[in-house]
């Protein structure tokens, strides 16, 4: 009952957050909102797809840049192939995301700790290279992109953008919720303590590994698609920059992982702060930021802002939510 | 063929080695393991009884040999799957799932092994712990617990995949003897209810309360395998533990 009365209330904020958002790309004038707003909101669905396979199974991704830059690229050569649609874009995005999601979870997620990591940000490096040297999508100087006319109920493209990384947000919290509160949740949570004990104790750990780096892969990638109508360009540099990593495992971990809403609050703590002193100091305090905030966060709150805000273990004790 | 069924061993450990590069952990080994049975596992450190029963849980590979489990060769399968068939075991230095309160760490064997509804599970994880005098640390942290109640907690959460064979890895190791005398009540009060123990003890009395039949291991052989005073009366095991 308390489940069911969780589920409501989640489903609808999320009927009036969509709402909010449609209302504001047709009431406010200024685009720059949006060109902002759609920053932040990309980085909340990337800590949100991070933390999938980061945060619930502790397998640290350093590969979210080619996750990423995969979906950009994938998005680019469909539209400049075929003309596709963005939707259509984002969800081939997604297919290819969690295709490379599942090879590379066969290839790594026997590797443990470290050597996962390293291993994906090797994936991202070999990936970028390839993309460098394929001439369709540009190679190494990149791509301009036209942009289509824009769609009914919005009056430019930078909203519909807006809109539509705002359903992904919602899709991608949606699931780690539903991960969250199902048996998958519970055996990724039980293989992040201890694998062998959870292997031990039933629970199909590499299997389990796979769905959360192909979810999280599929996430990430979609979450890129529409980067590349967003700048009307693309280049590999910017597309698989490491920076798409960095900042994905800074929001979650700086929100804390042991609930979806830690990655939503450490993106858009990290995400607004950013975009700030972009406009008011300069776009290159922003690493520094990031690593000094991730700095404090790490000695003086581990568990991120969620183990700030309650006490520990109160999250999944009283029933899971 | 109903009478060949029921004296069918429960596990039957064929030929099984096991090494280590140079090291041969377990030369040989074969034994069979009743229904029901109380079965202790002896020997000096590093003679291989971990290693038998990672081999048996599915840690391990061995190089060569078998393990049969109700008539079924489970030496190719995973940890998961036997657990699945009903091989639990407890480990030799405590591996709570930490992020998670008591009861959820018994919610992952039910989850996993043993599935039914969410509801049910609640019920039994609380029998279970309610079993092993831990009902009142449900809803604590696990890793708030003591040396005794991690202990415990091992068993409730092996006892959670509703195992036919539960394998206890020194369940005992420090702690103190009424402590001893209260885990191994417990291990017996499981024994009655048609659970088979393997139990790894260094602690010889609990081991000869405990055990129908004791295997002494050295040096990844058996040395010795019968009735507890038989075992201890051994020329070799006493050699084994005292040296010569």
């Amino acid at each position: 009952m308390n489940k069911r009365n969780h589920s409501i209330a989640f489903w609808a904020a999320v009927v009036v957050f969509l709402v909010a958002v449609l209302s504001m790309t047709q009431i406010v004038r200024n685009e720059y909102p949006f060109f902002a707003g759609y920053v932040i909101l990309q980085f909340i669905a990337l800590a949100v797809a991070w933390s999938i396979l980061g945060g619930y199974a502790g397998y640290v991704n350093f590969g979210t840049n080619a996750f990423f830059g995969v979906g950009v690229y994938t998005a680019v050569a469909l539209f400049k192939a075929t003309g596709a649609p963005l939707a259509v874009q984002i969800a081939a995005a997604a297919v290819v995301g969690m295709t490379l999601g599942f090879g590379v979870g066969l290839l790594t997620l026997r590797m443990r700790g470290i050597f996962f990591s390293i291993a994906t940000i090797a994936l991202a490096i070999i990936i970028e290279t390839f993309v460098m040297n394929w001439r369709f999508v540009g190679g190494a100087a990149g791509i301009q992109i036209q942009r289509p006319p824009v769609m009914a109920p919005f009056d430019s493209y930078v909203k519909m953008l807006f809109f539509v990384q705002a359903i992904l947000v919602v899709i991608a919290i949606a699931i780690a919720r539903y991960i969250q509160n199902s048996r998958i949740g519970r055996g990724l949570q039980a293989l992040r303590d201890d694998e062998l004990a959870a292997e031990c104790t039933g629970v199909p750990t590499l299997k389990l590994k796979l769905i959360a780096c192909m979810i999280s892969g599929a996430l990430i990638s979609a979450a890129g698609a529409p980067a590349a109508m967003y700048l009307q360009y693309a280049d590999p540099s910017s597309a698989f920059n490491l920076s798409y990593s960095v900042s994905a495992l800074a929001m979650a971990l700086i929100g804390g992982t042991a609930h979806w809403i830690g990655p939503v609050l450490g993106a858009i703590l990290l995400g607004s702060t950013q975009q700030l002193l972009a406009v008011t100091i300069s776009s290159e305090v922003n690493v520094l930021v990031l690593g000094i905030m991730l700095v404090l966060f790490v000695v003086g709150a581990p568990k991120g802002i969620i183990g700030l805000l309650r006490p520990r273990y109160r999250l999944r004790a009283g029933g899971k939510q | 063929m109903n009478t060949a069924a029921a004296d069918a061993p429960l596990l039957r450990v064929g030929t099984l080695t096991k090494t280590f590069g140079g090291f041969t952990a377990l030369d040989n080994i074969s034994v069979d393991i009743r229904k029901g049975e109380r079965f202790g596992l002896i020997g000096p450190n590093g003679s291989g009884k971990t290693t038998l029963i990672n081999c048996i849980s599915g840690a391990l590979k061995p190089q060569a040999g078998s393990v049969v489990f109700c008539g079924e060769d489970i030496t190719q399968l995973p940890p998961h799957l036997r657990a699945r068939r009903g091989i639990a075991r407890s480990f030799q230095i405590p591996r709570p799932f930490r992020s998670m309160t008591v009861l959820e760490n018994l919610m992952v064997g039910l989850d996993f092994a043993a599935a039914g509804s969410a509801a049910a599970e609640e019920e039994i994880a609380m029998s279970i712990l309610t079993r092993m005098g831990l009902a009142s640390k449900a809803g604590a942290a696990s890793d708030t617990l003591s040396q005794v109640e991690l202990r415990k907690m091992e068993l409730a959460r092996a006892m959670a995949v509703r195992p036919k064979l539960l394998i206890s890895d020194e369940a005992m190791a420090g702690l103190s003897s009424s402590e001893v005398d209260e885990v191994l009540d417990l291990l017996i009060s499981l024994g009655e209810e048609d659970i088979t123990i393997i139990m790894i003890e260094h602690i010889m009395q609990a081991v000869m309360r405990f055990s129908e039949r004791v295997m002494c291991l050295d040096a990844g052989k058996i040395i010795a395998l019968g009735a507890p005073a038989e075992v201890m009366a051994n020329k070799r095991v006493q050699e084994a533990y005292l040296g010569t």
